[in-house]
């Protein structure tokens, strides 16, 4: 026990129970390592501004325009997983129509600012304007729902997101209840275009290094905000809603008025982080904003750096963004492809020997089928590989690849499918059998078929990451452990 | 301090509280006791105000409760812990007794991400209230304790930090839904000096469910006995606990009156 130790207030002889070293070397045996409890001692603020610090000299290391975008984009998904942290990871409400909060914020940047309805208002007079509309917003979507608990709140806030997708998508030929002539609101499918940069009292952002600025400090305003807030009162009545609702009501905190300032607080942020998207991409689109697109992608940062934890969205949104961008050159992504096929091998299977006799037999089918091929179907030999580099040196040489790979790869991908799954059935040495040729299996299709579509395979490489790291880490990167029921 | 006055409470066709009167005065610790089933946890939540009153008056302190939201309800004064704990089990044991002090404080968001003086002077209110309610139980929720998350405490300490974040509401009737079910008789007979020094170094009013017999003849000024939603005892814990009908409720009539 440390000296600090408050002195008991009696010194009554009382029983001691309960009192004993198990207990108080928790903090040790849950934190693990040396280097973690090192680390632990760091205060959190210095981890943030060493990331500032970083962040705010990354374009002076790279002349690409492409790699400060990116980085602008990854700061945009920082804001919104922050903005959502409030939401899911303090309060514990499963809001899935954030994104419509973000939609909101970039299309009410774009009325006040473009040629739309002539408007071109001064960005310091916007921001306020949008973020308390966004508060309010959020305000009242959470009204009707703050009596909703997990699926039931989920379900309401995801016909509001897509309801908002609607009305933007129709949103050219507006009419009051039929009384008045058409007004076109939002373009359309056409969205708003040519909105303006923004302009900070005559200061006007036009660079891409510009918004990346823009987007950073904002982002850090937000960060220092929550973090100010994670250790005040309204944070640790977040928290407590999180963990007991009836409680949290019991001991004095009004949850619906709590709940109602979470949702407000998240779709203020959101509807900030929409203002940058706007000025930057200069056009908006009610698909922007879609379910499929965004929605996901910042709930995978969130719960991927860990719901509650504010320096896990700064790395979540770096994992995926960043992992994102880097799957769209196909031999980065083959790179990865096979160090996930090979990490997942050599973690699962032992001892040693078995996994390096599973390789060799893989690499050996793949010659074995190349003479064959090369006797009885030349055409299969004649194809380009896609994959080049180091790694497609090592790959190409045992893998076949025909003139026109894309039917006969279609249907070794439904037979991957198919093997994959059988080999869940199977166990023991007919597994270890049955494993090379699934393997090469995958390994044809990856190079014939997976690697030509970099769009679509890379949200299958990150959805597969995502699998592996929350199967690893259920808490999220940078999120503490979570004990539901003891 | 609290009166009820024939308050009753249905769930579809059970009766659950029927007409039941029952006053508690400042300063007594009252036992409310009888078998499972017999109402008693329902009528805690129906003076905290989860369950509202199919009919009758709850007074606190010569007000009328009814209607009120829970939260407001332990804004005036009442208190209470869960049979089945109800921790925050993943926030600090000090956080835990942090929280509850929300209804006698105000810093809103604002002021908490200015850190005004204020706020930062309520903090440190908050902070010194939290380790006054944690030292009253002795060393047990003491020092390093303070940071540890609370599922990481034993069963007993997570009784005791219960009752400790419901003192953190300032409040001044407590009511303890049994403070002592699952405590080993050290722990037992701890709890039942406890429950006293509440009432007198803390002054709390308190209203205490429980099945021990023995904390309840340690602790209580009055024993109030329930079957079926009626009060079918008062008085002593002598008295009821020789009321022929409160053994009856407790063991069933003997054969030869049943047959």
């Amino acid at each position: 026990m440390s000296e600090d130790t408050p002195q008991r207030p009696d010194e009554r002889q009382v029983p001691k129970v309960g009192v004993d070293s198990w207990v108080a070397t928790h903090a040790q045996r849950v934190e693990g390592t040396r280097l973690q409890a090192e680390l632990a001692r760091i205060p959190r603020p210095a981890f943030y501004a060493g990331f500032a610090v970083f962040a705010a000299l990354l374009p002076a290391f790279t002349s690409s325009g492409y790699i400060v975008r990116v980085g602008f984009d990854t700061l945009l998904y920082m804001l919104l997983a922050l903005g959502l942290n409030i939401v899911v990871g303090y309060a514990g409400l499963l809001d899935l129509g954030y994104v419509a909060f973000y939609g909101f914020g970039a299309y009410a940047y774009a009325m006040l600012a473009s040629p739309k309805f002539g408007l071109h208002w001064d960005t310091l007079a916007v921001i306020p304007v949008v973020v308390i509309a966004s508060a309010i917003l959020g305000f009242l979507v959470a009204l009707p729902s703050r009596r909703l608990l997990g699926d039931y709140l989920a379900i309401v806030t995801l016909f509001f997101g897509q309801l908002f997708v609607v009305v933007m998508q129709n949103g050219e030929s507006v009419s009051f209840l039929g009384l008045t002539k058409h007004y076109d609101l939002t373009g359309g499918p056409n969205g708003i275009v040519d909105i303006d940069n923004w302009n900070l009292g005559g200061l006007h952002v036009g660079s891409v290094q510009g918004y990346y600025y823009c987007a950073l400090i904002t982002f850090m305003l937000a960060l220092t905000a929550m973090y100010l807030v994670d250790t005040s009162r309204t944070g640790r009545a977040w928290k407590s809603l999180r963990e007991d609702p009836l409680a949290a009501e019991l001991m004095g905190m009004p949850v619906n008025r709590l709940k109602l300032i979470a949702f407000a607080c998240g779709a203020a942020i959101a509807g900030l982080t929409g203002t940058l998207f706007a000025a930057l991409n200069t056009t908006v689109f009610a698909i922007n904003f879609d379910v499929s697109t965004s929605l996901i992608i910042v709930y995978a940062v969130l719960l991927l750096g860990g719901a509650g934890s504010i320096g896990g969205v700064i790395l979540g949104a770096i994992v995926v963004n960043v992992s994102l961008e880097v799957l769209r050159d196909p031999n980065h992504s083959t790179w990865l492809f096979y160090i996930l096929i090979v990490g997942v091998l050599v973690a699962k299977i032992r001892p040693w020997r078995v996994l390096a006799g599973i390789l060799v037999a893989t690499v050996a089918i793949g010659y074995a089928l190349r003479g064959i091929c090369a006797a009885a179907w030349p055409r299969g030999m004649q194809g380009e590989p896609v994959v080049g580099g180091a790694l497609g040196s090592w790959v190409n040489g045992w893998v076949i690849h025909p003139a026109t790979p894309q039917t006969i790869a279609n249907v070794c991908f439904v037979l991957l499918v198919v093997a994959v799954l059988g080999l869940t059935l199977l166990h023991g040495w007919q597994r270890l059998v049955a494993l090379p040729p699934t393997l090469y299996l995958a390994a044809f299709v990856w190079n014939n078929r997976l690697a030509v579509e970099p769009s679509v395979t890379r949200l299958i490489l990150v959805g597969v990451i995502l699998i592996v790291l929350m199967n690893a880490r259920p808490q999220g990167l940078l999120g503490t452990a979570r004990v539901e029921i003891a | 301090m609290l009166e009820l006055r024939t308050v009753s409470k249905r769930f579809g066709g059970l009766n659950v509280i029927t007409e039941l009167d029952l006053e508690v005065k400042e300063g007594e610790i009252v036992s409310v006791i009888g078998p499972n089933g017999a109402g008693k946890t329902t009528l805690f939540n129906l003076v905290t105000g989860v369950y509202q009153p199919d009919g009758g008056d709850i007074l606190f302190e010569g007000h009328s409760i009814l209607g009120l939201e829970p939260h407001e309800i332990t804004a005036r004064g009442i208190a209470r812990t869960f049979q089945t704990l109800r921790l925050f089990l993943n926030m600090t044991v000090k956080e835990n007794v942090m929280a509850a002090a929300w209804s006698h404080t105000k810093a809103g968001i604002f002021r908490s991400i200015l850190r005004t003086p204020g706020m930062r002077r309520e903090e440190r209110e908050i902070s010194q209230l939290a380790e006054e309610r944690l030292a009253f139980f002795g060393d047990r929720l003491m020092g390093y304790r303070w940071n540890q998350p609370a599922y990481s405490l034993s069963y007993a300490n997570r009784r005791r930090l219960e009752i400790a974040r419901a003192t953190a509401t300032n409040a001044r009737l407590l009511l303890l839904d049994e403070p002592a079910a699952g405590m080993n008789p050290v722990e037992t007979h701890e709890i039942t000096e406890l429950i006293g020094r509440l009432r007198d170094e803390g002054g709390y009013t308190i209203l205490v469910i429980e099945h021990d017999m023995h904390v309840v003849e340690g602790i209580s000024d009055r024993v109030v006995a329930l079957d079926h939603g009626t009060k079918i005892s008062e008085g002593t814990f002598e008295q009821v606990a020789t009321d022929p009908r409160v053994v009856e409720a407790y063991l069933g009539t003997s054969e030869t009156s049943r047959k």
